[in-house]
């Protein structure tokens, strides 16, 4: 059996649940988590790290998990998008806004984009609008022209 | 929160479908696993334009999990060739294979495919095929195709050009000959890549019962049905399209490709489930892309600044075969709106379709529209700066007035702009942009070096595509109506069946807001299903901002049939004459009488028990409705932009952005706005941001990535003001207008003219799209070693 196909064993949790795969090396964190754990609300949405779907927290820290090889998710604690409600028939602070504000139309970057501004509000409590453009600047939306999404965030930074 | 109350058309309401998307469990096709299922990878070619000599697909084939590979050869006479849906009379048609056969002409296209246990090895076993190319001369440029020694594509097209399209009204040539000036302007309409954040996808599974389910993100699942099964020779009742979340369409995913005839074809044979998915790289390569036009422009001008009449050229890159609708939009959508919003009565306009070695270009939102509006637009800004009249004045003096409607420009016999009120949007704007103050600060900033501009752009198209005779006079293979299901159950609540598709629009509440208002019941006791040929009885789907228009009208009709059969039965119940029962609120009445109320929960109950029921009246309470529009609907808008250029960097800096449409009856002005945002982001990003390239002589794709194309991030667009002018479109009986593409139509001129203005001083009064640094700043460098010398 060649490198690329011996197998190696990854234990992580994800969303508080202890898991354990069997993956190849070269399996990105994004596949593992949806494939082999089937949470599909991460997606892909390019090859070159520059769309930021596919973004979830590692280690309390948002990071694009195309980014990352599963293996070196390995004793890690991932959070993704299904994991962001402690309580999984509402939504939380972040995602309430989004709603609120109509910041998504089709939804496919929602989740990253949810994912990465827990991460802009963690570094920047009391962010001004350059803060928050900058802050999503890693995730492309292509349906709302961001204003809304704009508009979602400074409401979660007022409340503050 | 407490729930809305009707009537709910015109309100904000929030969205219903939002809670899947936020926590995850929106479902799109890639999220889809079937026991069983293979994956399908594709080798493309990497020459822009080759002979295929040999292809040796052995090694592949020993590769691990590798269960089929097959090259174009293997699959010539089982299916295809692909054909277009729409072609204008006259076109010549090049045949396309589904797989290459023995001729690659793009960068992307399929010589061959894989099928494989997993993705991973489907890949590994596409980089084994070898095939050897004797390597063409390409031509990937369409001002380049049409010179007489261009590298020629297909044998059937001379000179590279499909299409020659004409449109014409008044006389040009004598208004030319009338005019005080004729000036001329050329400009080129940069390719896009529409760049839907969910790439395309594909699962085929066969189903036992010798029937198929194919899975893809479809803005049209009953024209893909019908398409797939003709191109692959399925019947067309044992095909099912199942269109489930889709992330972002923007007209990329309303065409025929050959991954959706191949998925289906493998699945048949190998009885499995099979399914491709479209890397972000890979799509740049195989999904359509947008615009890609040239035009030279020729207008006759009076020195007051009135406009006799006007020229119009159009060179329509198509790339290497006619894609779907491929032939109608440099034509039709394009040069039939070249006059725009002002009144020109003498017009003539010549668009010639092009083939070139690069991704066939098809729908992109707008779809010729944006193109058309770009003619007008730079045409008329043209002649203000050419006058030194100002921007706003000059489309004052030309606007067609708000009592010349319904307006045919230059007599046309098909364009017709159903309503408008373009002075009123032009007020509406101006105040909200504080355009005089803003005017007054350009001027003094000037004078410190700081170099400001302001923008205005006007726009109006048609959409909603219909009736459909008219759709057959111009040679689409498809109607213009939509279907409506309204299927009341026995408690009184409602299942919408709705043809038209969101991608990201919010059908749900839009069209359960339509509903609602008409049944007159909770807005929470409707649900919407769109996207499935077996739930959904018919249907054409979601383009050319058509789906409230069309979609929305075809279901308020239908609710209107559910309420008339349900006065019927109530009349029985009440036992009193059918013209003399009422129904509002919710409750059936007889008014001037205390006879009881009945609720429509309680006539619902009837119709299905049917144990009273008039003579002649049904059980259920279940009404479908077919629903052809009398014509189109002409939504319209006036745009401005304010922005600072430096002329040291070249780097553009939006600093306001006003949009004023008039889009007929709002449904959810919030929606509403979110369409406006988007669209106008997409506008600024072919302004400023994006362009495909390819490289002139190998016609190699050089945006062959996000790494290379620019999609803007909310770092690079501005805050938007987006306000609306109701003026009810005659054309529908609930008076919506489209709304979908007013924003990328709009803004591409919006923001040039910003641009230019801020760059007046310098003398610069054309660039082409995008505006980027280094393009802006090398104008303003040529300007200025101009004025040294």
């Amino acid at each position: 059996m060649s490198e690329v196909e011996k197998r190696h064993v990854v234990t992580l949790e994800i969303n508080g649940v202890r898991r354990n795969a069997e993956v190849e090396p070269r399996k990105l964190l994004v596949h593992l988590i949806r494939e082999d754990f089937g949470l599909t609300g991460t997606h892909v949405g390019c090859d070159t790290s520059q769309c930021g779907a596919c973004t979830v927290e590692l280690d309390g820290q948002a990071i694009k998990s195309c980014t990352v090889l599963a293996v070196m998710a390995d004793g890690a604690s991932i959070t993704t998008i299904e994991g962001v409600s402690p309580v999984a028939s509402r939504l939380d602070a972040v995602q309430t806004a989004f709603h609120e504000h109509h910041a998504l139309q089709c939804g496919f970057c929602t989740p990253g984009m949810v994912m990465s501004v827990r991460q802009l509000l963690r570094d920047h409590p009391d962010a001004n609008e350059d803060d928050i453009r900058h802050g999503i600047a890693g995730n492309i939306c292509r349906c709302t022209g961001y204003h809304n999404i704009v508009r979602a965030v400074e409401s979660l930074v007022a409340k503050d | 929160m407490n729930a809305p109350l009707p009537p709910y058309v015109g309100q904000p309401v929030k969205r219903r479908e939002d809670f899947k998307f936020l926590t995850g469990k929106g479902r799109y096709v890639d999220d889809i696993k079937l026991p069983g299922m293979l994956y399908m990878a594709i080798a493309r070619s990497p020459h822009a334009h080759a002979i295929i000599k040999n292809v040796d697909l052995g090694p592949a084939r020993a590769s691990p999990g590798v269960r089929l590979v097959l090259a174009g050869k293997d699959l010539d006479g089982r299916i295809g060739p692909i054909v277009p849906n729409w072609i204008i009379p006259g076109s010549r048609v090049p045949f396309r294979p589904v797989i290459a056969i023995d001729r690659v002409r793009f960068v992307g296209e399929c010589v061959a495919l894989v099928v494989a246990e997993t993705l991973a090895q489907a890949y590994d076993a596409v980089d084994l095929i070898d095939v050897e190319y004797g390597v063409l001369p390409a031509v990937t440029d369409e001002t380049a195709a049409i010179r007489d020694d261009a590298p020629q594509l297909h044998e059937n097209v001379a000179g590279n050009v499909t299409t020659i399209y004409r449109v014409r009204g008044g006389d040009y040539a004598k208004a030319a000959q009338e005019a005080d000036q004729v000036i001329q302007l050329r400009i080129a309409n940069n390719r896009l890549i529409p760049t839907c954040m969910e790439t395309r996808s594909v699962i085929a599974a066969p189903d036992p019962d010798d029937t198929l389910t194919v899975y893809m993100p479809s803005q049209v699942p009953h024209m893909h049905r019908r398409w797939i099964a003709e191109t692959v020779g399925i019947p067309e009742h044992r095909l099912r399209v199942v269109a489930p979340d889709i992330g972002g369409g923007f007209g990329a995913k309303m065409h025929l490709y050959p991954e959706e005839l191949l998925c289906p074809y493998l699945a048949r044979e190998l009885g499995v489930p099979v399914k491709w998915w479209e890397s972000r790289s890979e799509s740049h390569q195989s999904t359509s892309h947008g615009r890609a036009h040239t035009e030279t422009i020729e207008v006759a001008i009076r020195n007051d600044g009135t406009i006799l009449g006007m020229k119009v050229d159009t060179l329509g890159n198509v790339g290497a075969y006619l894609s779907n609708m491929a032939t109608g939009g440099p034509t039709v959508n394009t040069v039939n709106f070249g006059t725009g919003n002002y009144k020109i009565a003498n017009y003539e306009a010549t668009s010639r379709i092009v083939v070139t070695n690069t991704v066939p270009v098809d729908a992109y939102r707008g779809y010729g529209r944006p193109e058309g509006a770009y003619i007008a637009e730079r045409a008329i800004d043209a002649v203000a700066r050419h006058l030194n009249i100002d921007q706003v004045e000059i489309r004052r003096k030309n606007f067609i007035q708000r009592t010349d409607f319904p307006y045919r420009p230059y007599g046309s016999m098909g364009t017709i702009y159903d309503t408008g009120n373009y002075d009123g949007l032009l007020e509406k704007a101006l105040a909200a942009f504080d355009y005089e103050a803003r005017c007054t600060e350009r001027e003094a900033l000037r004078r410190h070096g700081i170099y400001r501009g302001i923008g205005v752009a006007a726009y109006t198209h048609m959409c909603g595509m219909a009736p459909s005779r008219r759709l057959a006079m111009s040679g689409f293979d498809r109607g213009g109506w939509e279907s409506a299901r309204v299927a009341i159950d026995s408690s009184g609540r409602a299942t919408v069946y709705s043809g038209s598709m969101s991608q990201g629009h919010g059908h749900v509440t839009s069209l359960s807001q339509i509903a609602a208002d008409v049944l007159q019941i909770p807005i929470e006791n409707i649900d919407v299903i769109q996207g499935d040929t077996r739930q959904v009885q018919a249907g054409h789907g979601t383009f050319n901002s058509r789906s409230m228009a069309v979609g929305g009208s075809s279901l308020h009709v239908c609710s209107q049939q559910i309420v008339a059969k349900a006065k019927k039965i109530a009349a029985g119940m009440l036992e009193v004459d059918e013209k003399d029962v009422a129904y509002s609120a919710g409750q059936f009445s007889v008014p001037g009488t205390d006879i009881t109320p009945l609720s429509f929960a309680k006539v619902a109950r009837m119709a299905y028990v049917g144990h009273k029921l008039p003579d002649g009246v049904a059980p259920g309470l279940d009404e479908t409705v077919f629903y052809d529009p009398t014509g189109m609907s002409a939504p319209s808008g006036v745009h401005l932009a304010y922005v600072e250029v430096d002329p040291e960097t070249g780097i553009v800096t939006i600093l306001d952005y006003v949009a004023v449409d008039d889009v007929g009856t709002l449904i959810n002005p919030m929606l509403a706005q979110g369409q406006i945002h988007g669209g106008v982001v997409q506008g600024i990003a072919q302004a400023l941001y994006e362009e495909v390239s390819y490289d002139p002589d190998s016609g190699q794709l050089l945006t062959g990535s996000l790494l290379d194309y620019a999609v803007p991030r909310a770092e690079h667009v501005p805050n938007i003001t987006s306000l609306f002018q109701e003026t009810p479109s005659p054309t529908n009986p609930i008076g919506v207008k489209g709304i979908g593409e007013s924003g990328s139509i709009a803004a591409p001129p919006c923001m040039v003219h910003a641009v230019l203005d801020a760059l007046a001083p310098f003398g610069i009064t054309h660039l082409d799209m995008p505006l980027t640094p280094p393009r802006i700043w090398a104008a303003v460098q040529r300007a200025r070693n101009g004025a040294n010398q």
